[in-house]
């Protein structure tokens, strides 16, 4: 028999950047209004386009942690 | 509507240019083509820069620069969820596609299918994942073709010629279709990948000028946003006990963006790279697509405030080609003639290029999981490799087919059911790189998403995806995708349950904890 599932390493805080974007978007009532407009762009869509640099940050530190663990030995 | 010459020289110049380049894809880091994974996957060689160009050019097509901001153009806010969708499909990238890559590698999987194949030892689920990526991708292949034509029309090049079988053929299309298909044939993903490279610049080139130049000469970003009708510039305003448009909104990114990457054509291109490094990279620098993507869409406005639909000179493209006309219009109207030309041969080069590598895909879908499976197991690497090209070249030839003979409707209808097609395989093909669950359970899973997404598609006439659920008195507008894949999932999970506690778990797992890190 088997244990197919990889190996659990516990719970690492580090990933709930990656739930961040997510968050961005979860709750449309937050983001479907007009004001405040940004250089005559109304809320709605420069705060989704301003997300996506969000999203693409969130991963960054992410990353990085994962980096440091190669370093450090473990894999 | 009178062209000018500047235009169209321009365009054929450039894509006379990248077609060549196609050809010669073959002696770039030249491998031996007669493998499959050569072939179809680049002999695995791709970098991170070459990766991003090769996923980038992948993911955004050029159905997608005409039907995201003819979406925007015709119905406002909602097409705006490409955005998120498109954003939000990273973290995911990041997460699970480097596992799918490691354990590929180890094991010399090329298709998902082959995954699933080897994860569960059951053949028939690996079957639905083949068939279900074989029918999502064509019609697919058949919208470029269809991004294609918009642009031929808008260049006015009406020559056409009259085949046996096919009818009347426009010559243009004929002529993009043999190379597509010949630098596909010879350089297989190699000559994608460089092709990839030149169409993203153009696109960048285009998109830089489009946001600069157009909205300066409409009086500004203000004046265009407020040529939008109202009552489109945000989504529409919940009634009492309905979720609303904004629930449907969310759902529509959610389901995108889960199937996104389990089209054969993004797992190729996912596989196709050098290292799972490569992957965890292209997550972080991809987004810059996204915001391509964001700009892209706001073309549709920039169409409603030119007023270009109401303009006699382009009426006749909007009576054939609907809101997708938009975009080549406001290029037309609002760039110099050379600048144009460059414009549309980025869009029909964006055609060409996930056009070929969605048809590769297909050809290592059917090779890797119907045809070795199934028909001639014990075939050699060559004759699998030729097999991949024949049927890679078919799936084109249907596409033309498909495009010539067939209402573009269908077309975009068929495209429509693919993605939430996709979806089903979620549980068979995303979720099994983390917790493997019963393959009979799977395929049941999948038989109920597939059926139950058709079903709320076709009784809502093929005409939409966002289907009304009425849960305790309250309306819930959800994309089909995603509430197909909640009954799915449920499905998978309590059958596999049952399974276990019946008949005990199936093991034929060739796959390790170790092959995913």
């Amino acid at each position: 028999m088997i244990e197919d599932k990889p190996p659990r390493r516990g719970f690492r805080p580090v990933y709930l950047f990656l739930a961040i974007p997510y968050a961005v978007w979860v709750w449309p009532p937050f983001y479907n209004r007009v004001s405040p407009e940004l250089l005559g762009i109304p809320f709605f869509y420069w705060w989704q386009m301003l997300g996506i640099f969000i999203t693409a940050l969130c991963i960054v530190p992410v990353y990085r942690w994962q980096e440091g663990q190669k370093g450090g030995g473990r894999k | 509507m009178s062209i000018s010459p500047v235009t169209i020289i321009v365009f054929a110049l450039l894509f006379a240019a990248v077609a060549l380049l196609g050809l010669l894809g073959s002696r770039w880091r030249a491998g031996d083509l007669s493998q499959l994974s050569e072939w179809g996957l680049g002999g695995r060689s791709f970098g991170t820069l070459i990766t991003w160009f090769l996923l980038g050019g992948d993911l955004y097509t050029a159905y997608t620069f005409i039907a995201v901001p003819a979406l925007m153009f015709g119905a406002g806010a909602t097409g705006f969820f490409a955005v998120p969708y498109a954003a939000l499909m990273y973290p995911l990238l990041f997460l699970a596609f480097p596992r799918l890559w490691s354990v590929a590698s180890r094991h010399g999987y090329i298709t998902a299918a082959d995954f699933v194949r080897g994860r569960f030892g059951h053949r028939g689920l690996a079957l639905a994942i083949a068939v279900t990526g074989l029918v999502a991708v064509m019609p697919y292949i058949a919208l470029q073709l269809v991004g294609m034509q918009v642009v031929i029309a808008a260049l006015g090049l009406d020559w056409t010629v009259t085949l046996p079988l096919l009818g009347s053929v426009s010559l243009p299309l004929l002529a993009a279709f043999f190379v597509l298909a010949a630098f596909t044939y010879t350089s297989g993903l190699r000559g994608t990948a460089l092709i990839a490279v030149a169409k993203d610049l153009l696109v960048y080139i285009t998109v830089l000028a489009a946001i600069i130049i157009i909205p300066a000469e409409l009086g500004g970003y203000a004046k265009v946003f407020a040529a939008v009708p109202p009552q489109q510039l945000l989504l529409a305003p919940a009634p009492d006990h309905n979720l609303g448009a904004g629930f449907a909104y969310v759902t529509l990114a959610l389901g995108s963006l889960l199937a996104l990457f389990l089209y054969p054509h993004s797992v190729t291109g996912i596989l196709s790279s050098s290292s799972r490094h490569v992957i965890r990279r292209n997550a972080i620098v991809l987004p810059a697509y996204s915001v391509a993507l964001a700009l892209i869409a706001l073309l549709g406005y920039m169409a409603v405030a030119s007023g270009v639909n109401r303009m006699p000179e382009y009426a006749a493209g909007f009576k054939s080609f609907g809101n997708n006309f938009a975009v080549p219009a406001l290029f037309l109207h609002m760039f110099p003639h050379w600048f144009a030309g460059l414009a549309f041969a980025a869009i029909a080069i964006g055609a060409m290029m996930p056009a070929s590598i969605m048809a590769i895909a297909c050809g290592n879908l059917f090779t890797r999981n119907i045809y070795k499976e199934f028909i001639a197991p014990d075939c050699t690497p060559q004759t699998e490799a030729r097999m991949a090209k024949i049927v890679a070249f078919m799936a084109k030839l249907g596409a033309l087919f498909f495009v010539l003979e067939l209402q573009t409707t269908y077309a975009i209808q068929l495209q429509l059911l693919g993605g939430i097609w996709i979806c089903q395989t979620v549980p068979a093909v995303l979720l099994a790189l983390y917790v493997r669950l019963d393959p009979r359970a799977l395929l049941a899973g999948w038989a109920a998403g597939v059926g139950l997404g058709t079903w709320m598609v076709a009784s809502l006439g093929f005409k939409s995806s966002t289907y009304p659920l009425h849960i305790a008195g309250w309306t819930i507008p959800c994309y089909a995708a995603v509430s197909a894949l909640a009954v799915n999932l449920v499905l998978s999970v309590v059958l596999t349950w049952v399974l276990k506690a019946t008949t005990g778990m199936q093991t034929t797992d060739s796959t390790m904890a170790e092959d995913y890190v």
